[in-house]
């Protein structure tokens, strides 16, 4: 079967830019270290030492003098572009602009738009417009049912030729275990990753909130966590029979990181995702009935946040990713039950778990760096490297920057940020998205040379 | 104090001034004009998300004899069938510039919402199935004036406890005024984690005769539908307060409509032990001192709480984690 470019996007000029006396971290090359970083035609030319390489001729200098780090640029697989239908909260310029501002190289955009991504032509038309307006590169899942009803398979064979990277009915569950059953067996035929959304609809009906103390104080139908977990459990058994690969989403309880782990002890060809608020709030910050704290799957327990940090140090979680999901202020300014599920996550993903869990010692940045931008190879996609003659994604970084996010607004075009309000310690400053600069902060032209 | 949101803001000293009030208007209605001009020329609006007959005439009745002015406004027929969101809606009824908004709504946390939206004092009289605060104060009141104090009373609530307002709103009342509170009732009714507002969960009738207060729930039919108890037969067989389970003394309370036959038998309604209709009674006094407290009271009066809370903006979140390992 033959495949199209899986990313799209990511316009602008081929970046010339001497990063100079950087902190390079990558921990795929064992880098950690003072560098001169030369990126010249969007290609990285060469690493030096720190200040012994010159600017050459049309080449753009950023003087880091040992304050500012360069990682690879992130890859988030779980944001929602909102294109088409639902440009009011967020489109496919504004979605990559937000992400690129988070450090950003690479990102997948989700299915359940209006109408619901479901059919080739819709996927060569929204690559099509990807191409043109997104700032850094996007790749599509398709839903793996029509409509997201959870009933008929998509075309899946013809939408993995037209450059699906995979699908998922995200938002909903594939409630039936024989219609999961069904796309596992196409996937032989397809390939791509079966992208799951967890949870048993006859557990979590009418929930808005985790099920717990604040829920029964607050008199909101609670979700429990084992609405998650159970289906985990059991699409984990569904693919280990089919030896389908699987790739189970925001993970949210500590029975769920003990099903992935368990499963993949058999050899599951499965991996996970863990969102930055999972790792950082709990049903706590609920309590207030801020509605930028209502998501999908909701805020849990302490107990659970723990199991989620562990389950990303010990790898039994690959990745971080946003779920970025855009909503208008009016959509979200009613009443908690009435507001819809989601918070953007793209601008403070790094900034917030810099803050929450490197700053105070429970993650090293290395591990952080890594699980930031482990996403791209899951979904088959080459990771961002800090090495000579790759293709330039860079993330430029102050880690000692103090700000209050959403203090210097948003690129998304929804402002619904779980984090906004809270002091952060770090910032990205500037990304290189495949080869082109896609996000320049104005502090960081002050130290330019 | 500027609002009554909840139960959940308010001290024992809060709950008693207001009860104090209560019973001050309580000899206004034994009078033959039931009628003080405290309020006059002030304006209370009444709007209701919800069908509610009881509660809202019950408001209006203690607007009108406190002088006020009232202005119903019912969800259903207006602008809200037409797709108006809550805040538009208060922004609208703003406009007239009420004094005290009575707000019924379907969802948690809307009248703390609304009272941010619209400068008058907003008095909960329901939000989902959070809190019902004046029914509280008015069950504090009746049971006050029956017991003389409420300190190591043992109450135990019956019931629909997951489904109930009425429920939180009294777990937490009842508590401040140093009883002791008991939820009963089928375990697919009683929320997982109630227990950390302070009371005690029991899932049986055993050793009822331990309580000095019986307070039933309202079992709402709908409940069947969504298959919470497998028959109102086995409800009633197992939490009807009927006249075998009531001792003779013993408090039955009741927050109305009855389902005679359901959560109650029909004797222990008409029996001496039932205060039922005293708490609607109770209704009307301790609704005048609610409103008199908010627009005659001294305004921002000590009592409350949650309004100290620190601001949240800036906060480094690194300081907030330092419960890691």
């Amino acid at each position: 079967m033959s495949h199209p470019e899986p990313l799209v996007g990511g316009v602008g000029d081929p970046a010339n830019v001497l990063l100079r006396d950087v902190r390079a971290l990558d921990p795929r090359e064992g880098l950690d270290t003072r560098r001169d970083i030369s990126v010249r035609d969007g290609r990285i030319a060469e690493l030096g030492e720190p200040g012994g390489l010159e600017p050459a001729a049309a080449q753009e200098t950023i003087e880091g003098r040992g304050r500012l780090i360069a990682m690879p640029a992130f890859f988030d697989p779980h944001v929602h572009l909102r294109t088409p239908g639902q440009e009011h909260k967020e489109d496919l310029e504004t979605g990559t602009r937000a992400a690129a501002a988070g450090g950003y190289a690479g990102v997948i955009a989700m299915p359940n738009t209006d109408p619901v991504l479901d059919s080739a032509p819709l996927l060569g038309s929204l690559r099509e417009a990807a191409a043109r307006r997104a700032r850094i590169p996007v790749g599509f899942l398709a839903a793996i049912t029509r409509g997201l009803q959870g009933e008929q398979l998509t075309e899946m064979a013809e939408l993995t030729e037209r450059g699906a990277l995979g699908f998922t009915d995200d938002g909903k569950p594939v409630a039936s275990a024989g219609v999961l059953r069904k796309a596992l067996q196409y996937q032989r035929l397809c390939g791509g990753v079966l992208a799951l959304h967890e949870e048993d609809p006859t557990l979590s009906r009418g929930g808005a909130m985790h099920e717990g103390s604040i829920s029964a104080a607050l008199g909101i139908a609670g979700i429990p966590p084992v609405a998650e977990s159970t289906m985990v459990a059991r699409d984990a058994m569904l693919a280990g029979y089919e030896d389908g690969r699987v790739h189970f989403m925001h993970l949210s309880s500590a029975g769920s990181v003990q099903a992935v782990a368990e499963a993949k002890r058999r050899g599951v060809r499965a991996s996970t995702e863990v969102s930055p608020h999972h790792l950082l709030l709990t049903h706590e910050d609920v309590r207030t009935l801020d509605t930028r704290m209502k998501m999908h799957p909701p805020l849990t327990e302490e107990s659970d946040r723990q199991a989620l940090i562990e389950g990303l140090r010990d790898g039994t979680i690959d990745c971080v990713a946003t779920d970025h999901a855009p909503h208008a202020r009016d959509e979200k300014e009613v009443p908690f039950e009435q507001a819809p599920m989601g918070t953007t996550g793209l601008e403070t993903a790094f900034a917030a778990l810099h803050t929450g869990l490197v700053v105070p010692g429970v993650l090293p940045l290395a591990t952080l760096v890594e699980r930031m931008t482990a996403g791209a190879a899951l979904f088959g996609l080459p990771v961002a490297r800090l090495a000579a003659g790759e293709r330039a994604s860079i993330a430029v970084a102050d880690l000692d920057a103090r700000w209050v996010a959403g203090e210097h607004a948003w690129e998304s075009r929804s402002e619904n940020c779980c984090f906004a309000g809270r002091g952060l310690q770090g910032r990205v400053l500037g990304t290189i998205a495949a080869g082109t600069v896609a996000h320049r902060d104005r502090a960081l032209a002050l130290v330019e040379a | 104090m500027n609002h009554l949101l909840s139960i959940e803001d308010l001290d024992r000293a809060a709950i008693e001034r207001i009860v104090s009030q209560a019973e001050r208007f309580a000899e206004v209605s034994d009078r033959e004009i039931k009628k003080v001009p405290a309020l006059r020329g002030r304006m209370v609006l009444n709007l209701f998300y919800e069908a509610s007959t009881r509660t809202r005439s019950s408001f209006e009745l203690a607007a009108k004899r406190l002088s006020a002015d009232v202005v119903n406004f019912a969800a259903s027929g207006s602008s809200v069938e037409k797709g108006e969101s809550l805040k538009d809606t208060v922004l609208t009824l703003g406009a007239h510039k009420p004094d005290a908004i009575v707000l019924r709504t379907p969802w948690v946390g809307a009248s703390e919402l609304v009272s941010r939206w619209c400068p008058a004092a907003i008095v909960n009289a329901g939000d989902g199935k959070h809190e019902h605060p004046t029914q509280a104060l008015l069950d504090v009141y009746t049971l006050k004036r029956r017991l003389g104090q409420i300190d190591g009373a043992e109450i135990w609530i019956v019931g629909d406890v997951a489904h109930s307002r009425v429920a939180r709103s009294d777990i937490l009342a009842f508590q401040r005024m140093g009883a002791r509170v008991t939820v009963v009732g089928p375990p697919t009714l009683i929320p997982r984690g109630i227990e950390q507002l302070g009371c005690e969960v029991r899932y049986t009738l055993d050793e009822l005769e331990r309580a000095d207060v019986v307070y039933a729930l309202r079992m709402q039919r709908e409940r069947m539908n969504e298959a919470w108890v497998p028959s109102l037969r086995e409800y009633a067989a197992w939490y009807q307060i009927n006249g075998r389970r009531l001792g003779a003394g013993q408090i039955l309370m009741h927050p109305g409509p009855v389902n005679r036959g359901v959560e109650l038998s029909g004797e222990v309604v008409d029996s001496p032990q039932a205060v039922i209709t005293a708490q609607v009674e109770a209704g009307v006094v301790v609704r005048m001192a609610v409103l008199y407290e908010l627009l005659a009271g001294s305004a921002g009066s000590a009592g409350e709480r949650g309004a100290e809370e620190p601001a949240r903006e800036g906060e480094l979140l690194a300081a907030r984690q330092g419960r890691q390992p």
